[in-house]
């Protein structure tokens, strides 16, 4: 099987298999106080360091998390604030969270390539009532498409407004830098960087509040209470170490990812690309095959040995278009149609070549099938 | 004093249990090889992934008596429990306003209780007796029909003695009251049953079980139609009650642990009891000021609380670090001044101050008991001449 479904899980890297082998085998809990407590105490503060190098954020503004659905969670229910303000492409952890705040919120529209429009962003400011908080993602889960953060965050200081970042999906792909991206949250997580599942975070700019979301013992400084994931964090720890190897990837899977690209497109003049090509992420490829609904697609491609998706992992049970190509105004009947590729750091390049010759070859037959 | 090769020897497992090396073994695959995420339905590698998360559910449900499709996959007991108690208040507390609880719960079940008394809930904090326990006369007193929930531990963190859950909980389901247990501390160490012991939610946890941590479980009884309202939103995972990627390598972890546990969980306790028994015998007697907390036969055999007269308990901690035990629950640690159970069974504070607590288990062998006792009794010895 060759797997070219990245953005909904990554496999983990083995040296990070190394460590966490290695911190199973400690047996203390890190509240602990004795020697096998402070054994696991540090296996925490290590990761911390590691996590808060990665992001370009200090060590105590990360809050350990079971992953970025909770982070966003954290964040949107966690913050002060009195109004709302989402960008329509959201994650579904955020656009839910919103929805059952109980506060009053916006949801900001996209263009037709993904990117958040930014005047409407300005009006919602302007008219909101209260502390706002403005959540907008680092980069789509789904198409790839990169919001301007930095610009976002200027704006929203303006408005004395609050901003959070889902940059879960960024983090690895681009350089993420907290203190350098201007915002007050941003939400990372562990499996999409080579690192286990179970684990995340949600950076919390110093001098800020977050109430916790999980109450209990105080772990976390009280931001988070639970037993820490300890196997969990020290992986992502030493995965967040190797983010630099991941950008050093990741020109050459840009490469790969465009002559993909340009390959479908040469199967037919109405293959579409969804989101802005200039402006996503380097391993992401979110493209249409005409005329053949993507189950179909999918089912042919798992026959022949590939896995790619149709949106992103946890929608992909559901049956519905994806919200977020909706928002980009696809129509349904091409919105049907898409596929997800994305790769990551062990996609090899044949692997890639591979998979064009087979999706070329499936357009060839489902399409044939479907001309009269 | 008997020989014992590796120190400090670990005595903390109520704090958490090292992992089982089967356990470790089920789990090492789910990383690099089968890494899928389980909820891709697109694809082999998530089928893979999620195949083993099924049958992980499976092995937990079958330890409790439950069916897989009222497990709910939670990070730990601690989200388990701020699941049952915040997620069915906030559900349900139109119908009903009061939650009653125990003074002695574990920390996430009292502050989660202080939570929903935030957002306008009725909370009762019932007392429990000098051996720890509920009293049951007091419990059906309480219970009235603006109860919507009880939530009582089956194994206290701190002092080991098992709540009347069983009881509780009938008195409970004839007066249509929802009833919780935090079973983080019984879970595979004595048997349990929610089908015969009438139980609505259960919280459970992997790591006390010699599973990993970072993973826990919810049970939510399906015949009770109770739907907690979830804490984590968004993709809709685990029917909607708890979103959020799951671990497949922590999932199967924890379903190891409990196929271990369910086979194991009878030679353990007969062990366990053996080491209590010895420990007891040569620790507690009023002539050497040493006192056992919470009843003395309704507890689980693992869990040795003991106070220590007219010693320092700060002292005492530091002059036996081969020893990794605890003086209370391993979140407060870091918190000084005795703890709030000691406290309420009604140990004075300097006893309360100078208490340990000895957690054994799978792997306590023969010799780390004969070298503890050998230790302790010689510690003690040496810090009642120097006071």
């Amino acid at each position: 099987m060759i797997y070219l479904d990245h953005n909904a899980t990554t496999p983990v890297r083995p040296e990070v298999v190394s460590r966490i082998a290695e911190v199973l085998a400690l047996p203390g809990n890190p509240s602990s106080t004795h020697a096998a407590g402070r054994q696991a105490r540090k296996v925490l503060d290590d990761a911390r360091d590691q996590v808060a190098a990665a992001c370009g954020a200090s060590p105590r503004e990360i809050v350990f998390t079971s992953g970025g659905t909770e982070a966003n969670g954290m964040a949107l229910s966690g913050i002060s604030a009195e109004h709302l303000i989402v960008s329509a492409t959201e994650h579904d952890s955020i656009l839910t969270h919103a929805g059952e705040s109980g506060l009053p919120y916006d949801v900001v529209p996209v263009d037709s390539g993904g990117s958040i429009q930014l005047d409407v962003l300005e009006s919602c400011l302007r008219a909101a009532k209260g502390r706002m908080l403005v959540s907008v993602m680092l980069a789509n889960n789904e198409t790839g498409v990169l919001q301007p953060i930095s610009e976002i965050a200027s704006l929203a200081k303006e408005h004395e407004a609050f901003i959070h970042c889902d940059a879960v999906q960024a983090f690895g792909k681009i350089p993420v830098d907290f203190e350098a991206l201007g915002v007050d949250y941003m939400s990372l997580s562990s499996h999409k960087i080579g690192g286990p599942k179970g684990v995340g975070c949600l950076v919390v700019r110093a001098g800020l509040d977050v109430k916790p979301f999980v109450h209990g013992g105080g772990q976390e400084m009280g931001r988070r209470s639970g037993t820490e994931n300890l196997p969990g964090i020290g992986g992502f720890g030493m995965a967040a170490s190797m983010v630099p190897d991941l950008l050093a990837q990741m020109e050459e899977l840009q490469q790969w990812r465009d002559s993909l690209e340009s390959d479908m497109r040469s199967a037919s003049n109405d293959v579409v690309v969804m989101g802005d090509a200039d402006n996503r992420l380097s391993n992401t490829l979110n493209i249409s095959m005409p005329g053949v609904d993507n189950d179909v697609q999918l089912m042919a491609l798992d026959l022949a040995g590939y896995c790619v998706s149709a949106g992103s992992a946890c929608s992909s049970g559901k049956v519905s278009v994806s919200h977020v190509l909706q928002a980009m105004n696809v129509p349904p009947d091409i919105a049907r149609t898409t596929l997800r590729i994305s790769l990551g750091w062990n996609t090899q390049q044949q692997e890639v070549e591979a998979f064009a010759e087979a999706w070329k070859d499936i357009y060839s037959r489902k399409a044939a099938k479907a001309a009269p | 004093m008997a020989d014992i090769p590796n120190r400090p020897i670990y005595m903390d497992y109520q704090a958490t249990t090292p992992l089982d090396e089967r356990v470790l073994e089920a789990m090492m695959p789910y990383f690099a090889e089968h890494f899928g995420n389980p909820h891709s339905t697109t694809h082999s590698f998530g089928w893979m992934a999620e195949e083993a998360v099924e049958k992980a559910r499976g092995r937990i449900a079958s330890l409790i008596g439950a069916s897989a499709d009222e497990i709910i996959f939670t990070s730990g007991a601690t989200e388990a429990n701020n699941l049952a108690i915040k997620g069915m208040g906030r559900a349900y507390s139109h119908h009903r306003n009061t939650i009653i609880t125990v003074e002695t719960e574990h920390k996430c079940v009292l502050e989660s209780a202080t939570q929903m008394a935030r957002e306008g809930m009725n909370i009762v904090y019932l007392p429990v007796g000098a051996d720890g326990l509920v009293d049951l006369d007091i419990f059906a007193a309480a219970l009235n029909d603006d109860v919507l929930l009880v939530s009582v531990m089956a194994v206290n963190n701190e002092i080991g003695v098992i709540q009347p859950i069983r009881e509780m909980a009938a008195l409970c389901r004839e007066k249509r009251i929802f009833f919780h247990t935090d079973a983080a501390q019984a879970l595979g160490k004595m048997p349990l049953d929610v089908v015969d012991m009438n139980i609505d939610l259960m919280s459970l946890s992997a790591h006390k079980i010699y599973g990993p941590k970072g993973v826990g479980a919810l049970y939510v009884r399906r015949e009770s139609r109770a739907r907690p309202e979830p804490v984590l939103s968004g993709g809709g995972q685990e029917g909607g009650l708890r979103s959020g990627t799951l671990a497949p390598a922590l999932c199967v972890g924890f379903g190891e642990a409990c196929e271990v546990a369910a086979a194991e969980m009878d030679a353990d306790l007969e062990r366990l009891q053996c080491y209590f028994d010895r420990i007891i015998g040569a620790l507690c007697a009023p002539e050497r000021g040493v006192q056992l907390n919470g009843h003395q036969r309704q507890r689980f055999p693992g869990n040795i609380n003991i106070s220590i007269e007219g010693l320092d308990g700060e002292l005492l901690l530091s002059s036996i670090r081969d020893l990794a035990v605890s003086s209370g629950a391993a979140c407060a640690s870091a918190v000084s001044g005795p703890s709030y159970v000691l406290q309420a069974i009604g140990v004075p504070e300097n006893l309360a101050e100078a208490s340990l607590r000895i957690g054994l288990g799978r792997q306590t062998t023969d010799a780390e008991v004969d070298y503890a006792i050998d230790f302790l009794l010689q510690a003690i010895e040496q810090l009642r001449k120097k006071a």
